[in-house]
């Protein structure tokens, strides 16, 4: 099964993504976040963080997970590449997510996320799978 | 004449040349407006910003119509280039309808250089441009720290601090948007994370369309307002768009996250979450108003220190000092911006709160908030495009003030999406291209320069043409690139 595609966007960018479960949705989408953002074969996992969010309902918390990720990567100038999440319910999540720091001249980055929008934001189960759509605005 | 619109089902009308009407239907408490010519509007139903334009219409307390200028295109909640202004007491303030970048805007500078005299130095200005000027992650300059308290103080003072720590001078604040400072910003509304992601970024460019460009006055459009703006042919002119960064980012996301909550009670029917808002005279409300504020401060005082910066490196490289470069702001303008203006209203003075959202003021000459030396000509409207052909310096007219609230289009908009604008550039070098054409760019991101191409973007004389011929803002200029750093 496919983790996650890219969806074209006028002005920004969107992301569908899929998974056996809630938390491999989540995994999945933290992954697509990044894959965004670098070559995600240039990063190691040196690092480690723990991650905890919560939300309103699922699509806030997708949004919130990712949210937070960005924030990290733009405070902290921080790379992930893996995610395990570690609980997961409607209203929040726990996860410990792991990668290293940017480094320049060794690390690349394609594209700079504003933000994780709202916009038509979507997390659904479907008959064997969940499914997300996030717009991102870049 | 009536067209369907068969994609979205969206009646339109035609009101004039320039002029669409989509007549109220259903939630929709007024009409929306389209600026746009007949061409454009083809292009336009192919997305889904027409449906945007009739969602703003279903928000409590809307004045007026719900306007869209020619550079319309998909937005998250608001469609970009949209203006909607609300009643004070009955209508919502939305940080939808602002957007992420809070306060974006440009500015534009004038020279007392002509196009010879920096021909065969632009080489080493972009180089030095792109040395002086951090973009890119974590790019900042060591110079440039901003504790806690100091950070409160660009909140609070926006332009006037950079300019009370040396970076500029008192005449740039008269010729900037409410003198580069929000008055009711109160940093206590924003968060500790707005907070932390604002300490290393002012004096930071950020990536994608934002970029400082040097550039000469190709075409005059009428000399006498030209004049007035203290530009004349074959003149170098320096345009910076930037905007708040991550602080403005995290303000407008932990406020969406507010006013999620806040539209269910007080029993707003939104038709997208984008959307959501809260009452202009509510606690959520007043708040966002405040924090808003203190983004757009910090986006006013952003653009202070890099044009600080340019002249340094004009300065440096030119090896003139600043009374011969007379770098000068001709104006500074935000693009994104909830503001509460007065406007007249079926006759009657009213204060609103104006939604902009992907679009500029343009007020007429005459209004009290323009600057004195252009109180005759109209406040100055930049309207920059794509990378490889040119820009735009318009004024505002009396008839934007009447039609909408005194706003006018932003930029060219794009017609390619970032991925097809990457796929479009594959096997090609648009650097070269560029330089072919006599324009020197420079880019951290890798992918940004073809994501940026200029074949991504619309046009820019086509958006500009609409509005002139609208009435909706009066062509003074046109300038072209000659060098470029991009984020």
């Amino acid at each position: 099964m496919k983790k996650y595609e890219f969806i074209d966007h006028t002005a920004d960018l969107g992301l569908e993504i899929y998974g056996k479960d809630l938390k491999e949705l989540f995994e999945n989408a933290g992954e697509a976040l990044f894959e965004v953002i670098c070559d995600l074969s240039q990063v190691a996992e040196s690092m480690k963080k723990r991650v905890v969010v919560d939300g309103e309902d699922l699509e806030q918390l997708m949004v919130t997970w990712l949210g937070e990720l960005l924030y990290l990567h733009d405070v902290q100038g921080s790379l992930f590449k893996r995610f395990e999440i570690e609980e997961i319910g409607d209203k929040s999540l726990k996860a410990t997510v792991y990668g290293e720091k940017f480094k320049a001249g060794h690390h690349t980055v394609k594209t700079e996320i504003k933000a994780v929008t709202y916009h038509q934001i979507k997390v659904r189960q479907e008959e064997d799978r969940w499914t997300s759509r996030v717009i991102l605005d870049l | 004449m009536n067209q369907k619109n068969s994609i979205h089902s969206i009646e339109i009308e035609k009101i004039d040349d320039y002029r669409w009407r989509i007549p109220k239907t259903g939630k929709m408490k007024t009409d929306g407006v389209i600026y746009a010519d007949e061409k454009m509007l083809e292009d336009i139903r192919n997305d889904q910003s027409l449906l945007q334009v009739t969602n703003v219409a279903w928000l409590p307390g809307i004045v007026g119509h719900s306007l869209a200028m020619p550079d319309i295109h998909w937005g998250y909640g608001f469609p970009i280039g949209g203006v909607a202004a609300f009643d004070l007491k009955e209508g919502v303030v939305s940080p939808g309808g602002v957007g992420y970048d809070i306060n974006c805007g440009v500015r534009l500078m004038r020279s007392g250089l002509t196009r010879s005299d920096i021909e065969d130095k632009i080489g080493a200005l972009v180089d030095t441009l792109f040395i002086n000027i951090p973009s890119g992650v974590g790019g900042h300059r060591k110079d440039l720290k901003l504790n806690r308290e100091k950070e409160k103080k660009v909140l609070l003072n926006g332009a006037e601090w950079a300019v009370n720590q040396g970076y500029g001078t008192e005449e740039d604040l008269e010729h900037i948007e409410e003198r580069g400072c929000l008055q009711n910003a109160d940093p206590s509304l924003v968060s500790e994370k707005a907070l932390r992601r604002g300490a290393a970024q002012l004096g930071t460019l950020g990536s994608g369309n934002h970029f400082v460009e040097i550039g000469f006055v190709s075409d005059i459009y009428d000399q006498e307002l030209a004049k007035a703006l203290g530009l004349e042919e074959d003149q170098v002119t320096i345009m910076v768009h930037t905007g708040s960064r991550g602080l403005g980012h995290q303000v407008c996301d932990d406020y969406i996250r507010i006013m999620l909550q806040s539209s269910a009670k007080y029993g707003i029917e939104l038709p997208d979450k984008q959307l959501c808002c809260a009452p202009v005279d509510s606690e959520e409300g007043r708040r966002y108003l405040g924090a808003m504020a203190c983004a757009a401060n910090y986006a006013f005082a952003n653009r202070q220190v890099i044009t600080h910066w340019v002249r340094e490196t004009m300065e440096q490289v030119m090896k003139i000092g600043p009374k011969d470069l007379q770098l000068d702001l001709i104006y500074d303008v935000c693009h994104n911006i909830a503001k509460i203006e007065e406007h007249v209203v079926h006759g009657e003075k009213k204060k609103l709160c104006v939604h902009r959202k992907g679009a500029t003021r343009a007020f007429p000459p005459h209004h009290p908030d323009v600057p004195g030396d252009y109180r005759l000509a109209g406040q100055p409207v930049l309207i920059p495009g794509d990378m490889g052909r040119y820009s735009y310096v318009m004024v505002g007219t009396e008839r934007a003030f009447k039609e909408t609230f005194g706003s006018t289009c932003h930029g060219a908009g794009r017609v390619m999406s970032r991925r097809k604008a990457v796929k479009a550039a594959k096997g090609r070098s648009i650097v070269r291209e560029l330089k072919d054409r006599g324009i020197t760019v420079r880019s951290v991101g890798k992918t940004t320069i073809a994501e940026e191409m200029p074949e991504a973007y619309k046009d820019v004389t086509d958006v500009v043409n609409v509005m002139h011929n609208a009435g909706i803002g009066r062509k003074v200029a046109r300038l072209r690139p000659m060098g470029l750093i991009k984020g």
